[in-house]
């Protein structure tokens, strides 16, 4: 990991018959130590990465290892028959450790076995006899792919995790991220990546000194400032001007965040254009091009790999943001790919639900999956990204 | 966000000599008013109010983190079990004061009453047109709690009878935000508290379709005419329910606590159900 502008000390015998090296080598031991430190606070970032990752990872194991059942009616064994039943049997049937079990004496463990008989009289009759009261809810099966619950025509994506039947299906929150950031990117790509052709190529030094900072300045706008505006400014105004019927949906959350992804796309783009060697637009000039043919003929595709990076960064920053969402999406758990309904994503479920979600339980558990999917989502595109960058670098010629 | 959130739930243990109280986000400013005049009263004790939901109350609860759990529903078995096994006692339950489910429309929507069943095929979604209720041909805008309250969940118990809400069904995140969607939007319902705002009505209800329509009003959700409503409590673990925390619990449902409850948009509890 050392890095090759700076001679570390350990490779300094090869080079020896430099003049003056040793002088340096001896000079050199502060920035020795500070690169150390810099490696080690490097490290530690990608080692706080893994821990999230193991972290949520951890909580969602007995949701992947199929140990979770959430069913509404299960087995139970009446407090009558706790003598009767193997100690080992019961301590499975509860859940508990070894020694936790142990240490509950007798009117313990039938008070317990009581609750749980008492766990079955709460159901209401009317689920008694209903086939759905006996589903684990958090089966893959049941997370993924429609089902025809009581009372729903025909098969359905449901996510309603709080109720008689808790029903997770996990298809109407992704349909739901990936609507309102496909419309963030659409309004924030268009607008960030002109923005940032415009300062690095065509725009007059006094200009590009305001605006630059002006658009970066943005970043330093807390989201929950701009869901905010977006709640009481743009909602209104949107059904007034298009005259749909409910003001909070996929196509006011997406806009804004829009917002949100602007300068960060902006910067990235603009570093990209930038990037691009001056000789490249000044010999298109010198061949007669406008400078808005060397611009958009010229450095555009050159700067391509950094332009995709640039819109890659924003997904995962729209697919990311949460308060923007929370507050103007409406938050209702449908599929469907309509902008004007009201759509529910990842982010805001997780924000919403959590702090109610019972610690260890299925909802919790299904809760961190989403968490670990979102992870991995954004991981993967990210990858694609730098797969995608990598081949075009090479066939552009290896502009940055 | 998520370490923050966990940091948050796990936090706040008890410190000594001070009362901490946690749960039902419905009842935070109630709690808070009562906590705020407790302590004017005792000066001596020190009240500590956190909201989080009726379920984080009960995890904090059997995790022994806080002294009072909040909620705005019954101890469910599945929490009874784990306060057995955290310290081996069911947890004791007071109820604290009455909340009445109210419906809003807005101001200018004509309807003025619905029963309980008609309100449960609008919500599932039987129903999308006000045309069906004899109001003019518009969309029903469905606006609903995050399913995080405890007004959600009473709501889907009593008024659905469990069944699913319709997924066109947009959740807030607080009484003040439905009121304000519905005061908004022409075609709106929702429901929450006993919250008042400007531009939005507040409907009558009556059981069944044949029975007479009740407005909520002090008085009808006391004597249990009006259809929706229902008790908030506090539970709090046997051994600790000494000093302070049962001076509070004795002092909140006396006459001069639940005088209080009137001020925030609560009902008082019918006598009987009071301390001395």
């Amino acid at each position: 990991m050392n890095s090759p502008e700076v001679p570390s000390a350990h490779g300094a015998s090869g080079t020896a018959s430099w003049p003056g090296h040793r002088r340096g080598h001896r000079a050199r031991w502060p920035e020795w130590l500070a690169e150390k430190a810099i490696f080690a606070v490097s490290l530690s970032t990608l080692g706080l990465l893994l821990l999230i990752l193991v972290f949520t990872a951890r909580e969602m194991i007995p949701l992947l290892l199929g140990r979770t059942n959430s069913a509404l009616i299960q087995e139970v064994i009446p407090a009558a028959d706790l003598d009767r039943v193997p100690r080992e049997t019961l301590r499975r049937h509860l859940g508990m450790g070894r020694a936790e079990f142990e240490s509950m004496d007798r009117a313990t463990l039938e008070a317990i076995l009581k609750t749980r008989e008492e766990a079955l009289e709460e159901v209401p009759p009317s689920f008694r006899t209903d086939p759905d009261a006996r589903v684990n809810t958090v089966s893959w099966r049941h997370l993924f792919l429609p089902h025809a619950w009581t009372g729903h025509d025909r098969p359905a994506y449901v996510w309603q995790p709080v109720g008689t039947i808790h029903k997770y299906n996990l298809v109407p929150l992704f349909v739901g991220s990936l609507k309102v950031t496909l419309v963030g990117l659409l309004m924030a790509v268009p607008l960030s990546l002109g923005a940032a052709l415009f300062v690095s190529q065509l725009a007059p030094p006094w200009l590009r000194e305001w605006i630059k900072p002006a658009i970066e300045l943005l970043a330093g706008i807390p989201s929950v400032v701009l869901g905010v505006i977006a709640l009481l400014v743009l909602a209104e105004a949107l059904r007034r001007w298009l005259g749909y019927a409910s003001p909070l949906n996929a196509l006011v959350a997406g806009i804004a965040l829009g917002w949100t992804a602007v300068p960060l796309i902006f910067s990235v783009a603009e570093d990209a254009f930038t990037a691009v060697p001056r000789s490249y637009s000044q010999a298109a000039l010198a061949l007669g091009a406008s400078r808005w043919q060397a611009a958009w003929q010229i450095v555009l595709p050159a700067a391509l790999p950094g332009v995709l990076a640039a819109v890659v960064l924003g997904f995962g920053r729209c697919m990311g943001e949460t308060m923007v969402v929370l507050m103007v999406s409406g938050n209702a758990s449908q599929l469907s790919w309509s902008l004007l309904d009201s759509t529910r994503s990842i982010t805001a479920t997780i924000a919403a639900e959590m702090a109610e979600a019972v610690s260890g339980g299925p909802h919790y558990q299904v809760l961190f999956l989403l968490g670990t999917l979102l992870f991995a989502v954004t991981f993967v595109t990210n990858l694609a990204g730098d797969w995608i960058i990598q081949r075009l670098k090479s066939r552009l010629g290896g502009t940055p | 966000m998520l370490l923050g959130l966990l940091a948050g739930m796990s936090g706040g243990a008890a410190l000594a000599g001070s009362v901490t109280i946690k749960g039902s986000d419905t009842m935070v400013v109630l709690t808070q008013k009562w906590a705020e005049t407790y302590m004017a009263l005792h000066p001596e004790a020190a009240i500590q109010v956190n909201g989080g939901g009726t379920g984080t109350g009960f995890a904090a609860l059997q995790a022994r983190a806080t002294d009072i759990c909040n909620a705005s529903r019954r101890i469910r078995a599945r929490e009874k079990e784990n306060c057995l096994r955290a310290f081996r006692k069911l947890p004791r339950e007071y109820p604290v004061a009455l909340d009445g489910l109210h419906l809003y429309v807005h101001q200018e929507n004509p309807l003025t009453q619905l029963d309980l069943p008609t309100l449960a095929a609008i919500y599932t979604g039987a129903i999308t047109n006000w045309s069906a209720l004899d109001g003019p041909d518009a969309p029903i805008t469905l606006y609903s709690r995050e399913n995080s309250s405890g007004t959600y969940e009473f709501f889907k118990e009593r008024v659905l009878e469990g069944r699913d809400f319709s997924a066109r069904t947009q959740t807030l995140q607080g009484t003040a935000q439905v009121l304000e969607a519905v005061a908004r939007d022409r075609w709106g319902i929702g429901y929450g508290g006993a919250a008042y705002g400007q531009g939005a009505r507040h409907l009558s209800v009556s059981r069944t379709r044949d029975s007479e329509a009740v407005a909520p009003s002090e008085a009808t959700v006391v004597s249990g005419a009006y259809p929706i409503s229902r008790f908030l409590y506090c539970y709090v673990n046997p051994d600790q329910d000494l000093g302070d925390v049962a001076g509070y619990l004795r002092w909140i449902r006396s006459d001069d606590g639940q005088a209080i409850v009137r001020h925030l948009g609560y009902y008082p509890l019918p006598p009987s159900a009071r301390a001395d």
